[in-house]
């Protein structure tokens, strides 16, 4: 029925058409209305960080600064250690990342281009681990972690973080996607099985590293649980945990406090800014949490 | 006739089954002559998995029947600390507080990504590209951080919400000496930070909605809201189903937020279930209880995750 009529009204969801306004009006109030209410909590507390310490509370309170300072920012440099939190942070950042692509995208590609029954388990196995998540185990496997000599080192945050069936199965659906002819012309020309992956099926997964990098980043970054536990010296601390020690005193330094926690979000929000598209167009998939 | 339709193929392989086989036997074999080279390829996530999932879990269902304290000698107990944690109030109140906390979150999150993701595809919205840098921002921000944000606006003596309602001639509300109104910001917290993620996935499903289907509605008259619910919803359905899952299992496991905006308190009224297995299993150096009660906490994870399942099934059906 809907095929037989579809000629005379073409495209008609695509493009509204002027006689639409009051319904675009509305529609459009609705939407900046609820960005407003999503967008101010983060410009508030950008905008407070850049008050003086004692303009902070004083009332009446000013959505503007009445005078404009970044000295919550340099105290919070100097005094609070941000730096080698910073430095922390982006060590297990980067270094998870860069593993988590690696046996990810490795694992992945095994699963969509091979067929054995014992994969047919390890993907079964790769499954439980979103169904069951770290948190569930969080004792035992703080036991592990130390029992192997990781613990209170960077590398234990990093290495069991490493496995994620998000990341696998999103290599692998791609991989399913790429035509077994490629494979088979590469072996046929006498490439090796693991160079065929490194040179050819590796480089087309472009997207797929990328949106993976920056999603892995994210929850790395934002980490705070797993390093709380594994970290006891305060040189080793990440940004969270740091962050997290202020909001815990007795008396909050509300200066330091907005400082830090800006400074902290600084790299994510350029490397979003940048890599944008990676992130909102790509298929993602609904696996895609940790 | 129907009937006949489906009962043809199942006939079929009495006499077809030879020739199927044959043509599957070859690339079979082919693809089984592989072995080295995928089982290079696992290997990493394989020794993460064995040494980081399989072995805690092995090790933590003995360590909950133990009285082990995370050093020295791990004694025995037999079943005492599930029986303990049954008459443990403290283990009560959390399960009984992230369960409320879940109820509350997971219709807010549902209802707050979809809307913002039904405006996102409107061809009715205008400047849709900003707007929805705006929706995604809280992504990037930190469990602890969007804590933080949300405590410094709802501070009982110096916040933006308090200030407002003074000026507006109210009386200060006591954000954080009260557990439920705390809880009540830290839900608000969550909604905020967890719409930006699910609103994608809903964008996703939504495009892919065929317009065929509301240009039939268009002709039969029907109006919006019945377009929502009977043609857009049911084609979300899957969507929607992970969205749910995904966040009741996120609820549920809810920790750094808290920690920011009242630390689980005041007092520890607001204690949610991973809270109370950190400080039992970290701060009291009781890993065998802890344990006892991680596996607690993955049982209700599991049922919730099956019951989900089941209902998606059955409905879907």
């Amino acid at each position: 029925m809907a095929v037989a009529t579809k000629p005379p009204v073409p495209r008609r969801r695509k493009t509204a058409r002027t006689g639409d306004l009051p319904r675009k009006i509305g529609t459009s109030s609705i939407m900046w209305l609820l960005a407003a209410v999503y967008g101010f909590p983060g410009l508030w507390f950008v905008l407070s960080s850049f008050k003086p310490a004692g303009d902070l509370f004083t009332y009446p309170l000013t959505l503007f600064p009445k005078k404009w300072t970044v000295s919550g920012y340099t105290q919070a440099w100097s005094q609070f250690d941000v730096a080698r939190y910073f430095v922390n942070t982006l060590i297990v950042a980067v270094a998870a990342t860069v593993l988590t692509i690696v046996a990810s995208a490795a694992a992945g590609y095994a699963l969509a281009k091979y067929r054995n029954w014992w994969l047919k388990v390890f993907a079964a196995c790769i499954l439980a681990t979103t169904m069951l998540p770290g948190e569930t185990l969080l004792p035992s496997l703080f036991v592990v972690v130390r029992n192997i000599g990781l613990y209170n080192s960077l590398s234990g945050v990093v290495v069991p973080a490493v496995i994620t069936a998000t990341g696998t199965f999103m290599f692998r659906q791609f991989f399913v996607t790429v035509p077994n002819d490629l494979l088979e012309a590469a072996r046929i020309d006498g490439s090796g099985e693991m160079r065929t992956f490194l040179r050819i099926m590796l480089p087309l997964a472009r997207p797929i590293i990328l949106t993976l990098a920056i999603v892995s980043f994210q929850w790395r970054w934002n980490d705070y649980l797993w390093p709380l536990i594994i970290l006891n010296d305060p040189r080793q601390f990440t940004l969270q945990i740091g962050v997290a020690s202020i909001v815990g005193a007795q008396n909050v330094n509300w200066s330091v406090l907005l400082g830090a926690s800006v400074l902290s979000m600084i790299p994510l929000v350029a490397i979003y800014l940048v890599f944008q598209k990676y992130v909102m167009s790509a298929d993602i998939n609904a696996g895609l949490k940790d | 006739m129907v009937d006949s339709v489906r009962a043809e193929p199942r006939s079929i392989p009495a006499g077809g089954e030879p020739a199927r086989t044959a043509s599957r036997w070859r690339p079979r074999r082919k693809h089984n002559s592989y072995w080295a080279a995928p089982l290079l390829m696992i290997s990493i996530n394989l020794v993460l998995f064995l040494l980081f999932f399989l072995w805690p879990a092995v090790i933590g269902l003995k360590y909950s029947f133990t009285s082990y304290t995370g050093v020295g000698p791990a004694p025995w107990v037999g079943t005492d600390n599930y029986q303990r944690l049954l008459h443990d109030p403290a283990f009560w109140a959390a399960l009984k507080r992230t369960l409320i906390y879940t109820a509350c979150v997971v219709p807010l999150i549902f209802v707050a990504s979809l809307g913002t993701a039904y405006l996102m595809v409107s061809p009715y919205s205008r400047g849709k590209t900003v707007a929805r840098v705006i929706f995604f921002l809280p992504w990037l921000i930190s469990p602890i951080i969007a804590g933080v944000i949300w405590r410094w606006i709802f501070g009982e003596n110096f916040g933006l919400v308090n200030f407002i309602i003074t000026e507006l001639g109210g009386k200060a509300v006591d954000w954080q000496t009260d557990a439920n109104l705390s809880l009540i910001i830290v839900i608000i917290a969550a909604t905020w930070m967890n719409t930006a993620f699910n609103m994608l996935l809903f964008i996703a499903a939504l495009k892919n909605v065929p317009t065929a289907y509301y240009e039939a509605a268009d002709l039969d008259g029907a109006n919006a809201w019945q377009k929502f619910r009977r043609i857009t919803l049911p084609a979300i359905a899957p969507t929607s189903f992970i969205v749910v899952l995904l966040s009741t299992l996120g609820s549920m496991k809810e920790y750094g937020l808290v920690v920011a905006v009242n630390a689980g308190g005041p007092g520890t009224d607001n204690n949610l279930i991973v809270q109370y297995i950190y400080t039992t299993g970290f701060r009291r150096n009781q890993i065998g209880y802890a344990s006892a009660a991680s596996f607690v906490l993955m049982l209700i994870l599991v049922i919730i995750a099956v019951v989900q399942l089941l209902a998606n099934r059955r409905k879907g059906s």
